[in-house]
């Protein structure tokens, strides 16, 4: 067996990240595992604009973006594999990847960092009736047969879902001369970002139906068409709204879920409302030296925050590698009033004050309301937004001081202060 | 005349209020930062956006290569820029930053490689 202080299972955003802080935190022994041929991971058939503002101050694309992280990683001379796909991970902390080169190969680390990314729910999850016909792509399966391997999937295109891939892919799609006919979405909202709701439909004059959803689809070799309908507030479809919209494909962007098969392997608690690890501040799992960073914790907006997240992780795990002692004594955070989740999950009752951030989506589109940090029934902090948004996560920054207080309490609590509570 | 509209220069998105009545004097109100009143006169004045789209590269390691326009281009060119792309096949390697068209229809602007290429000996 090999031994290596630090794994880090996956070479995407998050990996790249925290094995450049990780080497930069004084960590020399480390190893990224990456499936794919190259690293960069889901950024590399990002091939849009947006990424990178508040990490490199400018706007990159998702290529440009990955390189400048694996430039990084590269000038380091960490060490990393590609085409290795990592099957197994223990609570001892073994790791077993297979490869073409290598055969099966077992890795005793001190530390792993778990940066799978997170996968896109599928149509089976959704339980779409209907024919089995090609052409039902998840929208990252259509990104990636466009953008990586110049395939064209389908002409007459219909989106269900309005989460940003969907959106993008409804301009993409454009661009290479399919027709889009309408982005389905059921919530009253979407959950993608407003900018691209303007240069990705209305700009091609895509309609978007809120409250709709697809109840068929029909075709039985390869689709030919799908039936929407409107629904109530139960979400329930209304029989009498029923239409056929004729296409040959559907493009499904109906979630993203994090990929935490490895991480139950390795007997990593998770929590039921992310999917992603029950983590502390430090990033790490219940799993004493087993990290989780990334769309793999909890599905980010921006790359930027995935970034900042997986550069913490990796600083941490060399601070556990080198002796740091984890904490027994743990305050869970609850999330009331909207609150969905927030990361981290838990608070470390130890004597380390630093400034923290917590990052957290709401369950509800909320307008004017207060994001307030309760410690013992104290408001230790508290923020007025005008509209807050289960698709836009919300980021807050304590203060040392202020997390001394949080430590301190035997109780903290995260909520929405809503209305004439206020 | 008020209207509102959605800058699309960052994720943020910030909800623009803006007042054109005066179109030598455009005013703007809700933005973040100095960029949502560029993107806001612009919007009215002369719409621009990035492009971004894949080429054709022969004797690489992957078969095509990301490129975007280096900066916005006047939105009506969009469809006629995409037609340029389609017609270019590239030859590995190709570098971040090469320029791939040049001057796409005449605006000035180019279309540039924004993923690195190997190229392979077969």
């Amino acid at each position: 067996m090999i031994k290596v202080n630090l794994v880090i299972v996956g070479g995407g955003p998050a990996g790249l990240a925290a094995a450049k802080s990780a080497y930069d935190a004084g960590e020399r022994d480390i190893l990224i595992l990456e499936r794919e041929a190259e690293l960069g991971g889901i950024l590399n058939q990002c091939i849009h604009n947006g990424f990178g503002l508040h990490t490199f101050k400018e706007e990159l694309t998702g290529p440009e973006y990955a390189a400048r992280y694996v430039d990084e990683v590269t000038k380091r001379n960490i060490t990393y594999k590609l085409n290795a796909t990592v099957i197994d991970v223990s609570c001892d902390k073994t790791v077993t990847y297979v490869s073409a080169e290598d055969g099966l190969v077992q890795v005793q680390a001190k530390a792993i960092i778990l940066s799978c990314g997170c996968r896109e729910r599928p149509r089976g999850a959704i339980n779409i009736a209907g024919m089995r016909g090609a052409g039902v792509f998840s929208a990252g399966t259509a990104q990636k047969l466009v953008n990586i391997d110049g395939y064209l999937p389908g002409k007459e295109v219909v989106i269900l879902g309005s989460g940003d891939i969907g959106l993008i892919m409804a301009r993409r799609m454009t661009f290479e001369g399919a027709h889009v006919s309408a982005v389905v979405e059921l919530m009253p909202y979407s959950s993608g970002l407003n900018r691209n709701i303007v240069q990705c439909l209305n700009d091609f004059g895509i309609p978007l139906y809120f409250s709709h959803t697809v109840v068929d689809i029909k075709g039985r070799d390869r689709v030919e068409g799908v039936v929407i309908a409107q629904v109530d507030d139960k979400l329930q479809p209304i029989k009498e709204t029923e239409r056929l919209i004729a296409c040959d494909t559907l493009l499904l962007s109906v979630g993203l879920l994090p990929e935490n098969e490895l991480a139950k392997n390795a007997e990593v608690q998770l929590s039921p409302t992310t999917g992603g690890a029950v983590v502390d501040e430090n990033l790490m799992t219940n799993v004493d030296g087993v990290f989780e960073c990334g769309n793999v914790l909890h599905v980010h907006d921006l790359v930027d925050f995935v970034s900042a997240e997986s550069e913490n992780a990796g600083k941490c795990a060399v601070d556990y590698i080198n002796g740091a002692a984890p904490c027994r004594d743990k305050t869970v955070i609850s999330c009331t009033n909207g609150v969905r989740y927030c990361v981290p999950t838990v608070l470390n009752r130890d004597e380390t004050y630093a400034p923290q951030s917590f990052k957290m989506r709401v369950a509800n589109v909320f307008k004017k309301v207060e994001l307030a940090v309760f410690a013992d029934g104290v408001k230790v902090f508290g923020r007025k937004r005008p509209v807050v948004a289960p698709g836009e996560m919300e980021n807050i920054m304590l203060t040392a001081e202020q997390m001394k207080t949080l430590k301190q309490a035997k109780t903290v609590e995260i909520t929405l202060i809503k209305g004439e509570q206020q | 005349m008020s209207r509102e509209m959605i800058c699309i220069n960052c994720p943020m998105g910030c909800r623009l209020t803006v007042d054109d009545a005066d179109k030598s004097n455009i005013k703007v109100a809700g933005n973040t930062c100095p960029r949502g009143v560029t993107y806001a006169v612009n919007e009215i004045t002369a719409p621009k956006r990035m492009v971004t789209g894949s080429v054709k590269v022969v004797g690489g390691n992957i078969p095509m290569v990301s490129v975007k326009t280096r900066e916005a281009i006047p939105k009506e060119l969009i469809f006629d820029s995409l037609e340029i792309l389609k017609k270019v096949t590239l030859t590995a390697p190709v570098h971040i930053g090469d320029v791939v068209v040049a001057d796409v229809c005449g605006c000035g602007v180019d279309f540039i490689a924004t993923k690195k290429v190997d190229s392979v000996s077969r």
